[in-house]
Formats: C-alpha cells, structure tokens, sequence
C-alpha cells in the first residue's frame, strides 16, 4: 500500500531524513519509535504533504501512484489520514460542519455524491459510539478549548469518519493520562481492519500495550537502524534508546 | 517559502461583478461646487425655501473647514471642484407604479440581484432604489402606509412631510458636525425616510439599495429614521458601483432617531467598487452614522459587512441619552489588495444604566491596511454605564496591515468599560489542517474568515446574512489563489 524508498527531506536547508526505507502492506500495523528530533514527526508531515519540507531525493508510492506528486488534498481524499500530535482550533468552525465538508470533499473526489444531512447525521452516530465520544463536543467549534484527551479523540473521530486506507497517528498517546490513553487506544483498535494501514509513530512504548503493532521500527539521525516485532518495543523499554543510538553512531564512525 | 503563505500573498485579480455601466439617459450639471450649484440642486428638487437656506448654511460652513487628516488612511487630495454634484437618469414625469420605471433601469437592479417587483413581498422586503442622486422607486409604500409606516425617499419627505423632515434633520448629524457631514448637508440629493408611528412593528425589512451609475459623479445620500415610542424597525441598505479608473466619492449621511422603548435595527451591506488589485479606481467611501436614543429603554444597533471601497472612513455611533438605553455595533471589516478601511464606533453614554457592545471583526489581506477606530464615553451623569468591546482582527498573508485605536473616556466612577483585543493570522497549521482532511485551500480560507465573523452576521437579518457570507466569499476570491 505504501512504498518509501530513499526518502531525503530538509526544512530551511537542513536534512532531517537522510534516506528512509519503508514498506506497509495493507492490514498492518507498524510503529516507528525513536528519541526526540529522530524526524519521526518530520516524516509524518512530508507523507501528508506539509510544505515546507523538502523531499530532495527518493521515492514515495501510495496505492500506485507517487505521492509526492499529489497536493496535500488529493493525498487525503485518496485516504491518507494524519492524526496531528498538536491538533489546531479553528474558532467559530464547528466540528461537525467541518467534518460534513471534509467527508464530502473526499466523496466528490471519489466520484461519490455528498451525503445528505441525514445520512450525514446517521453516520456521525453510528462512528460516535465507536470511539466514545459525545456530542456536544462535535457542536462546538474545531478544538476550541478542548482538553488534550479531547482534542484526541476527536482525531480518531474524524479518522472513523474518514475511514482512510492509510492512517498515521502522531504521537496521539502523548499529552494523555492512562484513562484518555485507553479510550483512545480503544477506539484505534476497533478502527483495525485487514483494507486499513495503520503507522504509529511515538515515543513511548506504553501506546503499545494497547495497540499491538505488527512491525516496530526505531528511527535516529534520519534513518530507520533497527526493525523488529513489537519485541523490540519491549527491549527498548528496558534498554533505553541507548542502546541502539550508540550502536548506530558506531556504525556511522566506522 | 512556505506555498500555503505564498498563495496567501498572492492576492490575484477578483472580478467585481457589478463594475458595468447602464447606458441611461442622464440629467446631469456640470462639475464643481459652488453656491449656485447648491441652488440648482435645490431647485431640481423643487424644494422649499427653508431647506435651500438649510443647504447654503451648510454649505458656508463647510468653506471653513478642512479635510480631517487623522485617519490611518492615505489618498491624494480630492479635487471637489472636479465631481459632478447632480447626476439622475431621466425621467418624464412622476411615476405612479413600478411599471413606469424605465426597463433599462428594471433590467440594471435585476443583474444586482434587487428585484423591484412587489414579489419582493414574498421574503419581506420593501425597497427603496437610489441610482446617483435621485431615488427611483420604493415598493410597498401603500401597504406600509395603511399602518402608518411612511418610507419614502427623503425627496419626497420634504414635500409631503416637511415637518418631521424639519424637527428632525440634522438633530443627530448637525451640518456643522464634520467635513463630510457638512458636505452631505450642502449637495446631498437623495436617500430614504422611514418613520415608525408608536406602537409598531415594521411588519417587513425596510430596505435601500444604493447604485453610483454616472461617471465623476459623486454620490451624497442622506438617511434619516425615525421610531416612535415602542416601535420596532429593521433596516438594511447595499450598495455597489461600476469599476472605474478613477476614484468617486461618497459621502453619505445617516441619522436614527430611537424614542422610548423603540428599537432600530440597521445592517449594511457595502460593497462599493473596492478598486482594482493595482489600487486604481474604487470609491471614497466617507460616511458619518449617528443613532440617538433619544427614550429610556430604546436601543440601536448597528450591523455592517463592509468589503467593497478604496477607503472607508465611518463611525456608525450611538448617543445613549436614555435612561437604560442600549447601543450595539457588529462590524465585520474586509479589506483586500490596495484597500483601506478606518471604521469604528462612537458609544456616548450620557443616560443612567445605559449599555453599549462593540464587536468588530477586521480581516486584511493582500497589502490592504484595516483600522477598527472606538471611542466609548462615559459622561458624568451615566451612572452605572456598561461597556463591553471585543475587537478582533485576522491577517492573511504578511503584506497587510491591522490597527486598532480604542478611546476611552470615563467620567463616571459606576461606569465599567472592558476593552479586549486579539490579532490573529491565518496560520499554516489551520490550513494544513484543513487541508489534510481533504479541503482545499480556497474553501479553507473560507471557513475560517466565516467562522472569524461568525459573531456578526449572526446579527444580520437571514436573508443577507446569506447574502453577506457569499459576498464575503467572492471578496476573497483570489486573495488565496
């Protein structure tokens, strides 16, 4: 489903990826882990499309077509979904309008006719119940004062609404207490299915207890230098990064 | 450089879709400004001696004024001697229906989407057209008249209800007040009177739809609104002129009068030729609005959607002389390419337990420069005085500028002024954001610009509120593409 190849990026002139390999097969779930300032957020914004980084070198293909050549839209009406570490408030747009236009935008594009009120609101209610989340939430305004566990679930509300092939979770552990945390883990796990990539990227291995992830990679300096089984995961947990970090800046002194 | 700031900056060509011309018939005078002119437009309009030496007095005045200079806006000095003071379509002789307007006529408000036709009806609006100096018709003048609403152009007000005309014009707005205000009182040509008997509800929205047709013609309209003790009106007024290279002044004034327990509703519309993305042409848009509440308990409120000018210079105030009168002002300020806006309001609180709230919206764009202006007084006898401003603006792209100036005089020790300012830029995470769920840019910036004045038009009646949203849409056509 998805295919990087090589990939090089920079913002303001410096590299932060320095040539990522990476495959996900459809129904897989893979977890990259690494230390701060790893670029595993930077890697997150240069798949969804963000601007000012610059793929300077390698290859992306996304269900058959090279995604770096799409727009920021069109990759995700193609159904790449970014849950954002820092979701952003929008005042006096409310969720569920926001959400109507997003869900639409992506139909239309897909040949697809907009989803009446109705069928809309039906829809809402059914996704609603699946990631526990209330309704009041959705009538007012996009994130406007929400709390962190808050601003969360409504990502992986609107993912459910979405329904993307690929979705890439950003640090959505982060920021949340260990009750917020299972909700929202529980709400990801129901989203599984065997049509549906999912990549998580996060610090902390806690996430994983809740989210068995398929594949786990660990990224330093711009490159991935350890995969595994979500055993690694537990390695790390016991070992600190450390572990691998040193290994690799051996590798690269030698 | 970031693309998404980029086409924020870009603020490319946005077609002003009612720049045409009507090719019409005009009665015109030649340009500039003198006494005699004043003369020869009271004597176009068969007026009364009392509103000629009304006019002459003005004018006298205003020879002893200068321009104000203080306004956070720059043009080049206006030459008045080189506008045209009189320009109306030409007519044979007093029309009795709206089936003797002249079809070219018919055919130019229908391409503004202002239908003359008593249909109008079906969505509650009564119309009064002004095109250059005169006004053209009014629709629903009889039935507004069976329960003793007069609405007319002020023309017609001075023949047929000189008294009212005589108590009241120039009690809110004096000739002397200002610059433009004394200007208006020498030359102004035309406008709308509306007066509401006590007691009643204005069944329908009242409703002028202004229209600068002739070329070098300036445009002086006077409003002038009167609701009786526990009245009730809602009046609304738009505007648009054709794009031309050079700039055209409009100088309007508009007096509300509000007594006990009365309450008057007035929402603008503006959406005079802004000028083109270079910053030539567009209109000089300088307006002096003034409600009195004049009763305890009355309350005025002003809505205004302001895209449209070159420069916009108004103040739409309330003195609140009542006892527990209210004043509001919702403002959203859109100003796009070379545009300049410095809009605000005046709260004069004089009366005890009186409340005023200002909200005001300004969103710049492209290299436009968008001031909100406020003064809130607080004068020794309104005790107990409430004051309550939020002004908030939003940038888009870095090339554009916002201002805020709020005054604040308290005289009272009751009195409680609150003052809150915010200024915001459309950022690259909200749109990313947006973007990554599938909406494109354009529609992006469109959310969040409407969902920014969302306070506002909620205050507008439904019908333009509608209206407004679009036209604030296609005003930002462009300034993200």
């Amino acid at each position: 489903m998805l295919s990087i190849k090589n990939i090089h990026a920079n913002i303001e002139g410096k590299e932060i990826l320095k040539g990522i390999n990476l495959e996900i097969k459809a129904g897989e779930v893979h977890a990259i882990m690494g230390p701060n300032g790893s670029g595993k957020s930077t890697l997150a914004s240069v798949l969804a499309g963000r601007e000012e980084y610059e793929v300077t070198e390698g290859e992306v293909t996304f269900l058959e077509k090279d995604l770096l050549e799409l727009s920021t839209e069109d990759r995700a009406r193609e159904g790449l979904f970014l849950a954002f570490q820092y979701p952003v408030e929008i005042p006096g747009v409310s969720t569920t309008n926001f959400i109507k236009a997003a869900v639409n935008e992506k139909r239309k594009y897909q040949g697809e006719e907009a989803l009446d009120a109705v069928a809309f609101l039906k829809m809402m209610k059914q996704k609603m119940a699946l990631v526990e989340i209330d309704q009041s939430l959705l009538s007012r305004s996009i994130n406007e004062g929400f709390s962190g566990g808050e601003k969360k679930r409504n990502e992986i509300f609107q993912m459910a609404m979405l329904e993307p092939k690929l979705a890439i979770l950003d640090e959505t552990d982060s920021g949340l207490d260990i009750d917020a945390l299972r909700i929202v883990a529980k709400g990801i796990n129901k989203l599984r299915n065997e049509n549906r990539a999912i990549l998580l990227i996060t610090h902390y291995q806690r996430l994983l207890d809740y989210i068995q992830p398929d594949y786990v990679h660990v990224l330093y300096n711009g490159k991935i230098v350890k995969s595994g089984t979500k055993e690694l995961a537990l390695e790390l947990e016991e070992k600190g990064y450390d572990f691998i970090t040193d290994e690799a800046d051996l590798a690269a002194s030698l | 450089m970031n693309e998404d700031l980029n086409m924020l900056e870009q603020t490319a060509l946005n077609d002003y879709k009612y720049g045409f011309v009507t090719d019409i018939d005009t009665d015109i005078i030649p340009k500039g400004l003198n006494e005699a002119v004043v003369e020869l437009i009271s004597k176009k309009k068969n007026e009364p001696e009392w509103m000629l030496n009304w006019r002459l007095k003005a004018y006298a005045h205003w020879l002893k004024l200068e321009e104000p200079k203080w306004p956070n806006v720059k043009y080049p000095p206006i030459n008045y001697q080189d506008i045209i003071y009189y320009a109306a379509p030409k007519k044979k002789e007093q029309l009795n229906s709206l089936d003797e307007v002249d079809p070219e006529l018919l055919r130019t408000f229908e391409k503004l989407g202002i239908s003359l036709n008593e249909q109008k009806r079906l969505t509650g609006v009564a119309v009064d057209v002004v095109m250059d100096s005169v006004s053209i018709a009014t629709s629903f003048k009889e039935q507004l008249s069976e329960i003793g609403v007069i609405f007319c152009s002020i023309s017609e007000a001075i023949q047929k209800h000189p008294d009212l005309v005589k108590k009241y014009l120039g009690s809110v707005v004096p000739m002397t007040d200002n610059y433009f205000a004394a200007l208006n009182s020498a030359v102004f040509t035309d406008g709308s009177f509306c007066y509401i008997p006590k007691g009643v509800r204005c069944p329908m929205e009242l409703s002028t739809y202004f229209r600068i047709n002739a070329e070098n013609s300036g445009q002086f309209e006077r409003t002038l609104i009167i609701a009786e003790e526990e009245s009730y009106v809602s009046y609304l007024e738009g505007c648009t002129a054709p794009m031309r290279d050079e700039n055209q002044l409009h100088a309007a004034v508009v007096e509300l009068v509000a007594m006990k327990k009365a309450e008057i509703k007035y929402s603008t519309v503006q959406n005079w030729y802004p000028g083109d993305k270079d910053g030539n042409g567009g209109i000089y848009n300088f307006v002096t609005k003034r409600g009195m509440c004049q009763g305890d308990h009355s309350k005025i409120s002003w809505t205004q959607v302001e895209t449209g000018s070159a420069i916009t210079w108004k103040y739409p105030s309330v003195i609140l002389k009542g006892d527990h009168s209210i004043g509001e002002f919702y403002s959203v300020a859109f100003t796009n390419h070379h545009q300049q806006a410095d809009t605000g309001t005046k709260m004069i609180h004089l009366g005890k337990n009186t409340r005023s709230r200002i909200v005001s919206k300004g969103i710049s764009a492209g290299q436009s420069q968008n001031s909100y202006r406020g003064l809130v007084r607080a004068s020794k006898g309104a005790t107990n005085a409430r004051n309550y401003s939020q002004c908030d603006s939003l940038l888009l792209g870095d090339k554009c500028g916002a201002h805020t100036f709020p005054y604040i005089e308290v005289k009272n020790k009751t009195a409680i002024v609150e003052h809150e300012a915010t200024t915001s830029k459309i950022g690259e995470d909200q749109l990313f954001y947006c973007r990554q769920r599938g909406i494109d840019a354009e529609t992006a910036v469109a959310m969040i610009v409407n969902g920014f004045a969302k306070e506002v038009m909620n205050q507008l009646p439904m019908e333009f509120a509608i209206e407004a949203q679009k036209l604030l849409a296609i005003s930002m056509e462009g300034s993200v593409g």
